[in-house]
């Protein structure tokens, strides 16, 4: 059962405590756009053995969405942060590749 | 026979007599004994039948590891099937039966089986049973059915209780033989939070039984000096009879423990779950003993060596008075001396290396034992027990050279480190050629959050098998993981543990090794599910090469013991007939929880009345107080009906319709969700979750919206009033309010969080109250107060706020009825009030409280939709026909792009219509409407569906809505629906308005 820390309140919150929301940083397709570009948005997620940015909400505590940087396989967290951003920020990219020199974001 | 000692027995207590029953019958033990100990006391050898030949069975081991004493313990709501009798403490009153035979222990006609034996190899069933097909659901399944299961499943109701216990702490430390106590020890004495977990009742583990001596003194002496100083440490918590059933992800552990096994009577919960997150988690689990395969090691009286001395050392009960041992290593000689020692005959050690030279051997030999080396076991001979056994050589196929009249067997073929708590988690194992084991792979630990391993093996657990190097692995293990965890170990020495040297064991996986095929048909390795060395050969020649497929085909390790005994013997078996090596072949996985947790502990007190909470409204006590039959609705309960003396539930909804519809109905709306949306942007944001236009909804007005998923089907429906230029109110579904809110959040939080609105579900702040019929207006004005109600000052889909009488009330003029409707949301401290007044005043116009059914009835004759009937996830607005509920002039909303995929405007989706019963009766719930021809199945093809359907009272005749191709196109069409019978029903097509099509009644 996997521990997440809350960036907003502190708590580290139980895997129970959490909702899951997906695959994190997804740009949004609305009206107008291609059948190809929101069946992506919609629908296409990579799946990653390995580095993986995710939604998680505090569910049964503040209430707010977070982002986590994680192992899919190894379940080893790099760290959570605010939703209200378009990308993982600086810290946490560093954090990635300091434990995982390899990767790359796609 | 088995039979109690006069002597010896260091966990009983001789002056404490205990009576419990088995089978029936009568027998007496001691305090301290177990169920095992206390039934070989009374000379029962026979415990159990295995599963699939009914072979009778003797206990085999002393410990959690027992695949053979099964029993089914306690009676009634006690009873508990499948229990160890190795690990069930003794207390006077214990009622036992075994398990697994028909008629009796003693004689069981399911014996055939075994007779039969050779006809009924690993895959007998997957290969007997395909052909022909009807003979499996009337012969196969019946007779097979009949004769299998393990143990009986209990009738009653659980009478015992069960709880959680929830802990964090820094280390927890699984086991309390010598290994976990000196970790407690170094981890207690460096100011580490430390939980100690051992299984049993009794500390110290092996180390007294095997003769061990610490610090030159009894093993005994050290477990209670240093127990004694661990109970003196404010941060170290022990717990016996608690076993760390699992490790899981992040440091979580499940640990289990026996709260009140043993005293039944006590005012205790029965077992008690531990839920805890720690830092570290050390495995002192110690190994296991492995049983030899040679033929006939499965009868009653072959017994594993450690427990045979087990049951002579710690509680003074013999297995036989002249005992074989067999062996392929040094160990086993302890088992030898030891009854010896007790005073009974060890007529020979067969010890199948080449010589056997150690200190153990010597010291068996000075007592006069004659030691066998080079020699194995061709046969035991005997039916219900050991009559004698028969030696051949180890290197040849088998000739007997000899026969050894004796009435027991002590066998061992050597240890396996308990790894299970290293590899829940994803800990990986290394081959260990010398000791022929696995043992934890150090490089390659479970992971926790940081990427840092989180297990630790101490000990045995580790490989450390030898008593001399246990105390210094676990010593320098738990000294590093404390560093791990910014603790400093203190600077003790670490003690001296003793024991004679023991030679190398010999990996013997057959016994002889030149055995042929009939006697490999004899040698068991998994006890229970009667798996022998011929079938796991069978598989691999089969071509079940891949472990995991083996263990399936074979059922080997699928037992309740999960192939803690024997499953090396089963891998290295099958490594021999691919030509592999042990490690390529690999292990299967290792599962928790250890050994089986019952499931009352792992419901806890999640059980009755707390199973789930119970939301109330105001009302509720008003509604039980007067007979409510309940509807469960999300974690709500609200009335179905409120059925009157003598009344059907049906009687009653037809009731409460009529009165409704000819004068007053009262409805508790309070459970339906209140969301409010504020701010600046609320209009903005109302916009893109409501498919229709609420920008420009006027305060003190109120419109009918649906909320789609960005998939563009439809979640959520409900009336939105705007309260003030910045605040909307967003009526949902009762059950849907929780999800719908974490919706808003969601888009708020993650796609427009510089968009200024706030969101908050005020559902339990207020109280609301349909009040419905023509008279609704006249029982409202009665009430008095400063809200004009009139027709024109409150229109339909308007509302006011103000004083209803003495209430603080907000009047929305909406209807779900088609009737003169008004909602009173009132806040929630004055709801039961509310109620009772709109009852007192509405009196003369015979108010009548009505229920969920009564409200669905009445929708569905006006032919609203309800999400959940109409709509299941992939219904869009369009099919149900609310395309005026969609606004065109908007760019966006969530769901517009997705209604504007080519499946969902293709023109032959299946739309909203009304369906009438030519014979007017109630179409079933969930029929379908047939079409010509098959499917590609060869199923008969459809062409629409019943999404509703009830008796209307008001029309006197069953009336339903469904999903039909074309529907609005098709009406007056005959359609044919089916049944769960052969029967079909005819049904026309109509509009889904069965009721005041044109509005007049609500609009008043």
């Amino acid at each position: 059962m996997l521990l997440l820390e809350c960036p907003y309140c502190g708590v580290k919150a139980d895997e129970t405590e959490l909702t899951p929301g997906g695959e994190a940083h997804l740009k949004r397709f609305g009206p107008g756009s291609t059948d190809e570009a929101f069946e992506e948005y919609l629908f296409l997620r990579p799946n990653p053995k390995g580095v993986h940015f995710e939604r998680w909400r505090h569910a049964h505590g503040c209430g707010k969405w977070f982002l986590a940087a994680r192992d899919t396989a190894t379940l080893e967290v790099f760290g959570t942060y605010t939703a209200q951003t378009t990308e993982p920020p600086e810290h946490i990219i560093d954090a990635i590749r300091a434990k995982r020199p390899d990767w790359s974001q796609a | 026979m088995s039979t109690r000692l006069s002597t010896g027995g260091r966990l009983i207590d001789r002056s404490r007599q205990l009576t419990f029953t088995f089978n029936g019958k009568s027998f007496k033990g001691v305090e301290g004994d177990t169920l095992a100990s206390a039934l070989l006391a009374n000379s029962q050898t026979i415990m159990g039948r295995s599963f699939k030949y009914h072979r009778p069975r003797g206990v085999m081991t002393s410990g959690a590891e027992e695949p053979n004493a099964l029993m089914g313990l306690g009676k009634g709501a006690k009873f508990e099937p499948n229990q160890r009798a190795t690990t069930t403490e003794l207390f006077d009153g214990l009622t036992a039966e075994s398990q697994n035979h028909w008629p009796s222990l003693d004689w069981d006609i399911g014996e055939v089986n075994a007779a039969l034996s050779r006809f009924l190899p690993a895959g007998f069933y997957y290969k007997t049973f395909i052909h022909p097909r009807p003979f499996w659901k009337h012969v196969f399944e019946p007779v097979i059915r009949q004769s299998a299961g393990l143990g009986k499943v209990p009738k009653e109701r659980d009478a015992d209780r069960y709880e959680h216990f929830y802990a964090h702490v820094d280390v927890v430390i699984a086991g309390g033989g010598i290994a976990g106590l000196q970790s407690a020890l170094e981890a207690g004495r460096a100011g580490a939070r430390v939980l100690l977990c051992e299984q049993t009742p009794h500390f110290g583990g092996r180390a007294p039984v095997d003769g061990v001596s610490i610090d030159g003194k009894p093993a005994e002496d050290w477990v209670a000096a240093t127990l004694s100083e661990l109970e003196g440490m404010d941060n170290v918590h022990i717990r016996p009879r608690t076993m760390v059933a699992g490790v899981y992800d992040h440091g979580y552990v499940i640990a289990y423990e026996r709260v009140a096994d043993h005293t039944p009577e006590a005012d205790a919960p029965r077992h008690r779950l531990w839920r805890i997150r720690t830092k570290q988690v050390i495995s002192a689990t110690g190994a296991l003993e492995r049983p030899l395969s040679f033929p006939g090691n499965d009868k009653p009286g072959v017994m594993l060596a450690s427990a045979m001395r087990d049951y002579i050392v710690n509680w003074g009960v013999s297995a036989g008075d002249r005992t074989v041992v067999v062996t392929n290593n040094d160990d086993a000689y302890r088992t030898a001396i030891a009854i010896k020692q007790a005073g009974l005959d060890v007529p020979c050690i067969v010890d199948a290396r080449p010589e056997a030279n150690g200190a153990l051997p010597d010291q068996a030999r000075a007592l006069g034992i004659e030691v066998k080396t080079g020699m194995g076991i061709a046969g035991v001979k005997g039916l219900r027990g050991v009559v004698a056994v028969k030696l051949c050589r180890q290197a040849g196929e088998g000739a007997v050279v000899e026969e050894v009249v004796c009435d027991a067997v002590a066998m061992s073929g050597g240890w396996s480190p308990v790894v299970h708590l290293w590899s829940h988690c994803g800990g990986k194992l290394n081959w260990d050629e010398a000791g022929a084991f696995f043992r934890p792979d150090h490089a390659r630990p479970p992971t926790s959050h940081d990427g840092a391993g989180f297990v630790t093996c101490v000990g045995s657990s580790d490989g450390a098998l030898y008593a001399a190097e246990v105390l210094p692995n676990t010593s320098a293990a738990t000294r590093g993981m404390l560093g791990q965890i910014g603790k400093t170990a203190a600077d003790a020495p670490v003690v001296q543990a003793d024991a004679p040297d023991e030679a190398p064991l010999a990996p013997i996986w057959m016994m002889p090794q030149g055995a042929g095929p009939k006697k490999r048909a004899k040698m068991w390795l998994d006890f229970q599910n009667d798996v022998k060395v011929s079938d796991v050969q069978l598989a691999a020649r089969e071509g079940y090469e891949s472990v995991e497929h083996t263990k399936r085909y074979t059922t080997l390790g699928m037992a309740t013991d999960q192939g803690k005994l024997s499953n090396i013997n089963g891998l290295a078996i099958l490594a021999g007939e691919l030509n592999a090596a042990i490690p390529q072949v690999g292990t299967t996985t290792f599962r928790p929880p250890y050994t089986p947790i019952s499931m009352g502990a792992i419901a806890g007190e999640a059980r009755g009345d707390v199973f789930q909470p119970l939301r109330r409204t105001p009302m509720q006590d008003w509604h039980e107080a007067n007979g409510a039959h309940w509807e469960p609705v999300g974690q709500w309960r609200r009335p179905y009906c409120f059925p009157r003396d003598g009344e059907s539930h049906r009687q009653a909804v037809n009731r409460e319709i009529t009165a409704t519809r000819n004068s007053l109905g009262l409805l508790d709306a309070s459970t339906l969700g209140k969301i409010i949306v504020k701010g600046p942007d609320a209009g903005r944001f109302m916009d893109m979750l409501y498919t229709n236009m609420m920008s420009t909804l006027k305060p003190g007005k109120c419109r009918y919206g649906l909320m789609c998923s960005e998939n563009g089907f439809l979640m959520d429906d409900g009336v939105v009033a705007r309260l003030d230029e910045d605040t909307f109110l967003c009526h949902t579904t009762t059950g849907g309010t929780e999800s719908i809110h974490a919706h808003m959040e969601d888009w708020l939080q993650c796609e427009w969080w510089d968009w200024k609105v706030y969101t908050a579900n005020v559902t339990e702040q207020w109280a609301q109250v349909a009040v419905v019929g023509p008279n609704a207006r006249k029982v409202l004005q009665k009430l008095g107060g400063d809200i004009d109600l009139s027709k024109d000052a409150l229109p339909f889909m308007a509302w006011a706020e103000g004083k209803l009488g003495a209430f603080d009330a907000r009047v929305f003029r909406i209807s779900f009825s088609g009737e003169l409707s008004f909602e009173v949301a009132v806040p929630a401290s004055q709801g039961r009030a509310l109620w009772e007044a709109l009852l007192d005043a509405g009196a003369e116009f015979d108010a009548t409280p009505y229920g969920t059914e009564a409200l669905h009835v009445m929708r569905a004759e006006k032919g609203f939709i309800m999400i959940g009937d109409e709509t299941d996830g992939t219904v869009i607005p369009q099919d149900l026909g609310l395309d005026w509920a969609i606004s065109k002039k908007k760019d966006d909303f969530l769901g517009k792009r997705g209604q504007q995929r080519s499946h969902m405007t293709d023109p032959a989706r299946w739309k909203l219509v009304g369906l009438e019963t030519l014979d007017g009766s109630v179409l079933p719930d969930g029929s379908y409407a047939m079409a010509e021809g098959e499917n590609a199945n060869g199923q008969g093809n459809t062409q629409g569906r019943v999404t509703s359907t009830y008796y209307s009272p008001t029309l006197d005749k069953g009336i339903a809505m469904g999903l039909v191709l074309n529907g609005p196109d098709r009406m007056g069409e005959v359609l044919e629906f089916n049944t769960t019978g052969d029967r079909t029903v005819k049904a026309r097509i109509v509009s889904p308005v069965f009721y005041d099509p044109e509005g007049e009644k609500q609009n008043v």
